[in-house]
């Protein structure tokens, strides 16, 4: 199966968020950057496929060349091959209309995002690309099992979960549960140095234009002091809720 | 005119949905416009009750039995479209998170998701959105004519309503599906994390599945829904659907309780917009306390069944 793996690019869970001082942009200074955790299952999901059936396993970015070394970091990890479109990422629905023009040269028979990424938490290229294409969607994705041209793929929905049947190509946004968070792959050194020589492509970008962009970011307020209570009183805990917080 | 998916579970309408009517009556009200909202399969609630929301006007699509991702983007595109809607108000919850992108790309709009909060200009539109995981707030501005707004559940909560009764258009529809929903498996009796307004939350301070029994119960009286950590889940101590924080479902409730959790930066950044949290660690120097409204320092196995035995005497 021909698999593309959408990744993001974004900052590292562990990163303290701050914006520039015209606050119109994150201030990347310090920041590390990774695989957008959600796009590490699809990621992972993508080899295992590729181990069964046969394949290739494409690793795709929108953005600068700033974004390499996590396009690397998926060669490492065992994609065969990576795309860069060169373009910067502005809103989610310029980003998917990149995606699909990478799509549709590459005859793909399978795309896999991420359910969202962990930046600007949009949660729209899944669904936008799969709409561009006209293909079917399966997000959150938390299953995917292909047979013969169709595959049963399970979907996280409020309270529960659904099971759908598809017929591919199609597009999913992962989540845990696609894989589960101890079969994920990490880079080996073998893998390390087998990305070094791995071709990765850029592409130039077709020039979508966004819909949105951000005016301002800004921090959220802090939270006032906490109020300790003795482990022995819970009626004033009750009492602060009911009367203070106001939230029983 | 706005247009406002109004989601249906079993039939019924959801929380979530009155909250997104609300904000699109708002919307159209603040424009001197009206609020249209679309339902589609079947609803054993009269969909007219919507009005009472501030729904101008409710059309109901009749076709579809099942949601399905592709079809229902593209009956609310193209009404969207067919009605010159200016905006389109999608709540987040599993489906309307799935929808807005593929609403956009079908009714040719720009698409705003997180959104916290009513717009601050409408021409164009600008909006207050979480971004980084709630670590940020970011002011967005739409440069199309058209934009789909992604709502977060219990942003704005419902407010009690006045309205009347709205008018209705029933229509028999058909749009192809790209899927067929083979299963179904809902946890019976469960809140919805997303849309729940009390979360109880615990972490690996529990030490094993079989202690989740107090949560339950503690849950049960707030009628919360339960939530953990990503470990507990990771270990299968809990289903995934109840991981909660940066990578997992991220909460807007009006209490979240916080038991035996750390307050991880990634836990954090899932949960740190609960308007109060409170917490129960037994570790003074546990990071949530610095996150928290209400502190309590203590073990778990001791505090949580008190704590139930007193919220229950309050509630009755
Ligand atoms: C990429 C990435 C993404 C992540 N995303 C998430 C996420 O989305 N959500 C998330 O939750 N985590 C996430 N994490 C994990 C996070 O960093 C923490 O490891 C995790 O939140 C810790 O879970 P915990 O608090 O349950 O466990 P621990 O850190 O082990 O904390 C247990 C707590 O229980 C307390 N305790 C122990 N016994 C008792 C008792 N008897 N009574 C009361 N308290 C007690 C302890 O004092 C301690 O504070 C992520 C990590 C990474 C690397
Ligand atoms: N710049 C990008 N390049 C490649 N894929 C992306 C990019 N941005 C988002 N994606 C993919 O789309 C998914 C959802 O992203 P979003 O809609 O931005 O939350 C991510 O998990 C990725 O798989």
């Amino acid at each position: 199966m021909k698999i593309l793996v959408c990744i993001s690019h974004v900052p590292d869970t562990t990163a303290k968020i701050q914006f520039t001082s015209d606050a119109r942009a994150l201030d990347a200074n310090g920041v590390q950057f990774v695989i957008n955790p959600y796009d590490e299952f699809g990621l992972t999901r993508a080899l295992q496929l590729n181990e069964q059936l046969g394949g290739t396993v494409t690793a795709v970015t929108v953005g600068d060349a700033s974004v390499e070394p996590t396009l690397r970091k998926a060669l490492a990890i065992g994609a065969h091959d990576a795309v860069r479109v060169d373009a910067l990422p502005s809103d989610p629905l310029q980003v998917a209309r990149e995606l699909a023009s990478v799509v549709s040269e590459g005859a793909y028979e399978l795309v896999i995002c991420g359910q969202e990424s962990i930046d600007y938490n949009g949660g729209i290229v899944p669904s936008a690309l799969a709409e561009i294409l006209g293909w079917p969607v399966v997000t959150p994705c938390i299953g995917f099992d292909p047979a013969g041209g169709r595959a049963k793929a399970s979907r996280e929905i409020d309270g529960g979960k659904e099971v759908l049947d598809i017929a591919l190509p199609a597009v999913l946004g992962a989540k845990k549960g696609l894989v589960e968070e101890s079969e994920l792959r990490i880079p080996n050194m073998r893998g390390i140095m087998a990305a070094r020589t791995k071709p990765l492509v850029v592409k130039a970008p077709t020039g979508a234009t966004a819909g949105s962009a951000p005016v301002s970011f800004s921090k959220p307020a802090g939270k006032s002091a906490v109020q300790m209570i003795d482990a022995q009183n819970l009626d004033a805990l009750v009492k602060k809720l009911h009367e203070e917080a106001k939230v029983i | 005119m706005v247009l406002v998916f109004a989601e249906t579970w079993n039939g019924q309408f959801k929380k979530s949905t009155f909250e997104a009517v609300q904000y699109a009556a708002a919307c159209a009200n603040a424009q001197g416009s009206q609020a249209v909202a679309v339902v589609v399969g079947p609803a054993t609630a009269p969909v007219e009750s919507l009005g009472a929301y501030g729904a101008h006007k409710v059309l109901h699509l009749h076709g579809p039995e099942k949601f399905e991702t592709a079809q229902h983007a593209a009956l609310l595109g193209d009404a969207a479209k067919e009605l010159n809607a200016s905006m389109i108000v999608i709540s987040g919850t599993a489906n309307g998170r799935a929808l807005m992108g593929a609403v956009a790309v079908r009714a040719e709009a720009s698409v705003i998701s997180n959104v916290t909060a009513l717009p601050e200009s409408f021409g164009p539109v600008r909006v207050v959105r979480g971004a980084f995981s709630s670590k940020g707030i970011e002011v967005c501005e739409s440069s199309s004519a058209r934009t789909v707004i992604g709502l977060v559940p219990n942003a704005l909560g419902v407010k009690d309503s006045a309205g009347s009764d709205a008018a209705f258009e029933d229509r028999n529809v058909s749009a192809a599906s790209r899927a067929t929903v083979v299963e179904q498996q809902l946890a019976s009796g469960t809140i919805a994390l997303p849309e729940a307004e009390r979360v109880v939350s615990a972490g690996r301070g529990m030490k094993a599945p079989e202690n989740w029994g107090m949560i339950e119960e503690l849950a049960q009286v707030l009628g919360a829904a339960t939530a953990c950590s990503k470990p507990v889940s990771d270990i299968g101590w809990r289903p995934h659907r109840e991981h909660v924080g940066q990578t997992g479902i991220q909460v807007n409730p009006q209490l979240y309780i916080a038991i035996g959790i750390s307050g991880a930066i990634q836990h954090l950044a899932g949960v740190s917009s609960s308007k109060t949290i409170v917490v129960i660690n037994s570790d003074p120097e546990a990071p949530f306390f610095k996150a928290a409204d209400y502190g309590i320092v203590g073990d778990a196995f001791d505090i949580v069944p008190r704590l139930t035995a007193a919220l229950k005497a309050h509630l009755n």
